[in-house]
């Protein structure tokens, strides 16, 4: 069975460039841009991993993965922060809020794929 | 032949000659290229030291005591050795405190006054009148012998000569009517005469080749040089003590006490002190002049013993006067045009001094003795004169005329008698009486007012008593009694064996009393009470003139003064023109302060020094107490000003040059932090938000070209999409970048700007044109509504089209596909033009609607997913308008579209006609 | 400053000098019945004495010091 992965951003050529990725590697790809949207979407399809922008409208990426976490049902669900802002407060506020990975835009493909399979066990 | 119409031709031509140097130098002056700013120029000038008394006197003197006559210029000698001290710390004084005279200098030192100048004046017209007399004599008797020529016929003076048929009386009108053209040719009444220094330089150039000339004429022409004459002389017997011994009736003592006196005379002498000191343009001169005029000296007393000794031998046996030798000696070798020369150089001599002589007096006169009795008894007439210029210029012509006559009238009661002959070195001893006041003045604090006063006295009584008195005797004006038997019969005032003081020549016997009298009564009267604030003040600037120092003076006056007040009163005597002037250039030199209705101390000064240069400063001191309210300050608070004035005078100057460079470089240091503190927060902001959006453009182009490379395989519709994402991911990172460039310019102010009117109209058809094609894409509709004939506003058209583009893409954005309308319209309101941008796009939110506006907030819609702007756009348009003083906003409820307006005011004033001319 | 100083010190030497020179008893050593070439002593050495004076301080204050 193929792992499921939601990828949650504002930015549309980035979505179309992961998943493009990701389908390529044979996973399932579901897509939100913006927060509420991917909150909505981890809770009614529960991927193994959301790809979580942190600057997105309605509903920034912190909030999200605060709710996830907050979610004991959710408990499983892997979380990968994606954001443009590399500074190390933001970096260990995502950790902090529960997150299991963190990457700074711009990623290189290889090193996401990697991170992506190691947050699944792969 | 030299008859009497060419004498009085080559007088006059030469006179004439004297005015047009006058003339030159005056012009020159005005002009700004002084002529006499030249050190050789100012030493000739300096020698109108030599008289009538050097150039015909001196062969005299020595036809009786061979080398006697020499001291009279050894001590001068010796004084300019020290010249570079002594006079140019009185340079100094005079020139910063605008001193016209020597008694303006004394009147000065002691706390500006009057009844010190008025004495100093009247011991120097005293003193110097018989000089000027002498003067008379030597021109006119030498125009006598000139007359008889070639006959040697000794001028016969008898008594019966009438006044009108007497030439020496129109000679002293002659020179007065030329003194009043040199001295007194300016309107403006200030001290200095360039045209009369050129014309004494020219004279004294006149004089001295006049007598080298004799000189070697008589030694190298009627003998066969020194040795020759000398050798002469061995055989007369009577004539050899002249130039083997130090004259007996002179002895060491005489020659000594001729040395200090003339030393003193070269000072102080009013004609001296004229063009030394007062005259003086730049005190560097001071350094050549110092030895030029000594060899000056020198030169023009090479010759002396040879023609004294010449003449006696030539003329022995013969009644001719040893004093006209110079003038005889080549009548009687019929040399006509040598006769003239030296007729000529004789008549420079005497009207070289007479001139700066007069000028000298007549200012004292003027300022020291006539302008404070008029201030004392006529100020209220004083005060209905608009201008007194010219009533300070017709005081001094006057007293140019009385002076001469004066000394005419001296000459016609002395004659031939004693007291003319002896009168150079009486006079000599005159103005040595100046010199404890001037001396101790410059260099001793504790001379006080009275102290100078009872100096003065004490020292011109000896003088009159020792010297003056006895010459009178001498000449029989007063019983001979009086030199034999002394005052009331008592042996012990015999005037001129003192206390019974005998062995000494009646020169050094008169410098020896009035010496001890004058300074004793100088220094004793001084130390009997400390001096007074004026005094104190005075002292301070006199004594330390030389020391680098700011205007002391300024620091020591308190109190309160109308500008206009201080320029009428000084337009009143200087005329408005010069005033005016003066004040401007003043309030240039501090730096354009000169609005203040309220006069500072310094303006007061300077109101005060500018006085001071045309009427004296013990007058100007009273004329702006008449304006001015001062309030006195104690002594106290003076000694505590000059304490601390010689505390911090060291370091005074190069502090204050380091304190205003201090304070120029930490305001540009301010300006700079702030401008860079502006900088950094713009900056700032920037960076954190640029370092956001340029990674998400940046994010795509790596993993779309990522993706292309690892995958050769991918199908071409594929490839094809993922590059075109790549060119307009690289597009949107080259605006952004372009953007954001564009709004950090015009936050920090760097940004140009091309103002100009225009026609917004225009602006707005253009970018409507402009963007017409992505209307058409989303098949919108655009609706104009832009009336004809709208005022001009001032902006520059580039940014408007660029606010006009980005508010039309910006609305084509969000403008519902297919459906989409634009509305724009421009109209006039009272304040300027309005132009809005209508869409029926979703509209914003309220809470939204600030947002926008800031950089990188982006308010997008989930259903329309994110803006592809860079968040820039509505920020540099709103800040656009508001360079030109506009506003920009949006009008907009959810689901109602948006409206953007902006206004910008009118290029001109608003036009009331063109707003109600307005369809809209 | 230096320069200055110095020859200002030079005028006021070349004053004493002249001080001397110019007075007793210095002058009544000349001041007898001889000639120098034909030149009454007292006579040559006063002008003498005067050119040497006039000379220094020439010197002191036109002199360049380097």
């Amino acid at each position: 069975m193929s792992k499921r992965i939601l990828i949650a951003d504002d930015e549309q050529n980035i979505v179309i460039s992961i998943e493009f990725l990701l389908r390529r590697e044979g996973f399932e790809v579901l897509v939100a841009s913006d927060g509420e949207e991917a909150l909505a979407k981890v809770r009614a399809e529960r991927p193994d991993l959301v790809l979580l922008d942190v600057m997105m409208p309605r509903m920034n990426g912190f909030d999200v993965c605060q709710a996830l976490r907050a979610d004991p049902d959710l408990g499983g669900t892997r979380i990968l922060m994606l954001t443009a802002k590399g500074r190390d407060t933001e970096v260990s506020k995502g950790l902090g809020l529960g997150a299991d990975g963190y990457m700074t835009k711009p990623f290189s493909t290889k090193e996401l794929l990697a991170e992506v399979r190691k947050l699944l066990g792969m | 032949m030299l008859e009497a119409p060419v004498v009085v031709t080559v007088a006059l031509v030469y006179l004439g000659l004297l005015f047009a140097v006058a003339w030159w130098g005056d012009k020159r002056a005005d002009q700004g290229r002084s002529i006499i700013a030249n050190p050789t120029i100012y030493a000739l000038s300096m020698a109108v030291y030599c008289t009538t008394w050097t150039f015909y006197g001196s062969v005299g003197r020595a036809a009786v005591s061979g080398i006697g006559f020499l001291p009279v210029y050894l001590g001068p000698t010796l004084v300019m050795a020290l010249g570079w001290f002594l006079l140019l710390k009185m340079v100094r004084i005079v020139k910063a405190n605008r001193i016209t005279s020597i008694a303006d200098f004394i009147s000065s030192r002691y706390g500006k006054s009057h009844r010190l100048g008025g004495l100093v004046t009247i011991i120097a017209v005293l003193g110097i009148i018989p000089y000027i007399a002498l003067q008379l004599k030597a021109v006119s008797g030498t125009v006598s012998l000139l007359l008889s020529y070639p006959d040697i016929v000794m001028p016969d003076r008898s008594a019966t000569m009438s006044v009108a048929a007497d030439m020496s009386f129109y000679i002293a009108l002659i020179l007065a009517a030329f003194t009043i053209v040199f001295g007194t040719r300016h309107l403006d009444a200030t001290e200095r005469h360039e045209g009369m220094v050129a014309a004494i330089a020219f004279e004294s150039s006149v004089k001295l080749v006049a007598f080298v000339t004799v000189g070697v004429f008589v030694t190298y022409g009627m003998y066969d040089g020194f040795g020759d004459i000398f050798e002469h002389i061995a055989t007369h017997p009577e004539l050899r003590r002249l130039v083997t011994a130090i004259p007996s009736g002179q002895g060491y003592t005489g020659w000594f006490s001729l040395i200090i006196l003339s030393g003193l005379a070269v000072l102080f002498l009013p004609r001296q002190f004229q063009v030394a000191v007062v005259e003086n343009v730049n005190e560097a001169h001071l350094k050549r002049a110092a030895w030029l005029f000594p060899l000056y000296l020198l030169l023009i007393n090479v010759f002396v013993l040879p023609i004294a000794l010449g003449g006696l031998l030539h003329f022995s046996g013969q009644a001719v006067d040893a004093d006209t030798f110079v003038l005889t000696l080549p009548m009687s070798q019929r040399q006509q045009g040598l006769t003239l020369l030296v007729f000529i150089g004789g008549l420079s001599a005497g009207t070289g001094m007479v001139i700066v002589e007069t000028i000298a007096l007549s200012t004292m006169v003027c300022n020291d003795l006539v302008m404070p009795l008029l201030l004392r008894r006529k100020a209220a007439a004083l005060e209905e004169r608009k201008d007194l210029s010219g009533l300070l210029l017709a005081i001094r012509r006057g007293a140019i005329v009385v002076i001469l006559l004066l000394g005419y009238l001296y000459f016609r009661l002395a004659g031939e008698a004693y007291a003319l002959v002896a009168i150079g070195l009486i006079s000599f001893s005159a103005v040595a009486q100046f010199a404890p006041a001037i001396i101790g003045g410059m260099y001793w604090r504790g001379g006080t007012r009275a102290g100078a006063l009872a100096g003065l006295s004490a020292g011109f009584l000896v003088w009159g008593y020792t010297l003056l008195l006895p010459s009178f005797a001498k000449s029989g004006w007063l019983p001979a009694d009086f030199l034999t038997q002394g005052l009331f019969g008592s042996e012990l005032l015999r005037p001129q064996q003192l206390f019974g003081l005998t062995g000494m020549d009646e020169i050094s016997h008169c410098l020896f009393w009035s010496s001890l009298a004058n300074i004793g009564a100088y220094l004793g009267v001084s130390l009997l009470r400390p001096p007074l604030a004026a005094e104190a003040t005075q002292a301070t600037l006199f004594v330390d003139a030389l020391k680098e120092t700011g205007p002391v003076g300024a620091a020591l006056w308190r109190g309160r003064a109308q500008v206009s007040d201080l320029r009428e009163l000084v337009g009143r005597f200087l005329g408005p023109t010069r005033t005016e002037a003066a004040f401007a250039a003043f309030a240039r030199r501090r730096g354009g302060k000169g609005a203040a209705l309220e006069a500072d101390a310094q303006l007061v000064q300077f109101a005060e020094s500018l006085l001071a240069g045309a009427i004296g400063s013990a007058s100007a001191r009273v004329m702006v107490a008449s304006v001015a309210k001062e309030e006195p300050l104690s002594l106290e608070e003076v000694m505590h000003i000059l304490d601390e004035a010689s505390q911090l005078r060291t370091y005074s100057r190069e502090l204050e040059r380091k304190s205003r460079e201090l304070t120029a470089a930490t305001r540009e240091l301010q300006d700079a932090n702030a401008r860079l503190q502006e900088l950094d927060k713009v900056k700032d902001d920037i960076m954190s938000s640029v370092t956001h959006e340029l990674r998400t453009p940046l994010t795509s182009i790596r993993a779309f070209s990522e993706l292309l490379r690892d995958d050769p395989k991918m199908h071409l519709a594929d490839r094809e999409r993922f590059l075109g994402l790549i060119v307009s991911e690289t597009e949107r990172l080259t605006r952004l970048i372009n953007q954001t460039l564009d709004l950090a310019k015009i936050e920090s102010g760097r940004a140009d700007w091309n103002g100009c009117e225009l026609d917004l109209k225009e602006v707005v058809e253009q970018s409507v044109a402009a963007t017409s094609q992505l209307f058409r894409e989303k098949g919108a509709h655009v609706e104009l509504d832009l009336p004809d004939n709208l005022p001009l506003i001032l902006a520059d058209r580039d940014r408007l089209v660029q606010v006009m583009l980005n508010l039309l893409s910006n609305a084509v954005k969000f403008l519902p596909p297919g459906s989409g309308r634009v509305h724009v319209v421009l109209r006039a309101l009272a304040e300027g033009l309005e132009v809005s941008v209508a869409d029926n796009g979703p509209g914003i939110r309220a809470e939204d609607q600030a947002l926008i506006f800031e950089k990188f907030r982006q308010v997008g819609d989930t259903m329309t997913a994110k803006p592809s702007g860079t968040g820039l756009g509505l920020p540099i348009s709103r800040r656009i308008v508001e360079h030109f003083g506009g506003r920009l906003w949006v009008e907009s409820a959810p689901g109602e579209g948006a409206t953007f307006r902006f206004t910008l005011p009118y290029a001109g004033p608003a036009e009331p006609a063109a707003v109600a001319g307005n369809p809209a | 400053m230096q320069r200055r100083i110095l020859a200002g010190d030079r005028l006021i030497a070349t004053f004493l000098i002249g001080c001397v020179l110019f007075n007793y008893p210095l002058l009544s050593l000349f001041d007898r019945p001889l000639a120098l070439f034909g030149v009454p002593l007292i006579y040559a050495y006063v002008f003498a004495a005067w050119a040497l004076v006039v000379g220094l301080m020439a010197w002191a204050i036109e002199r360049r010091i380097s």
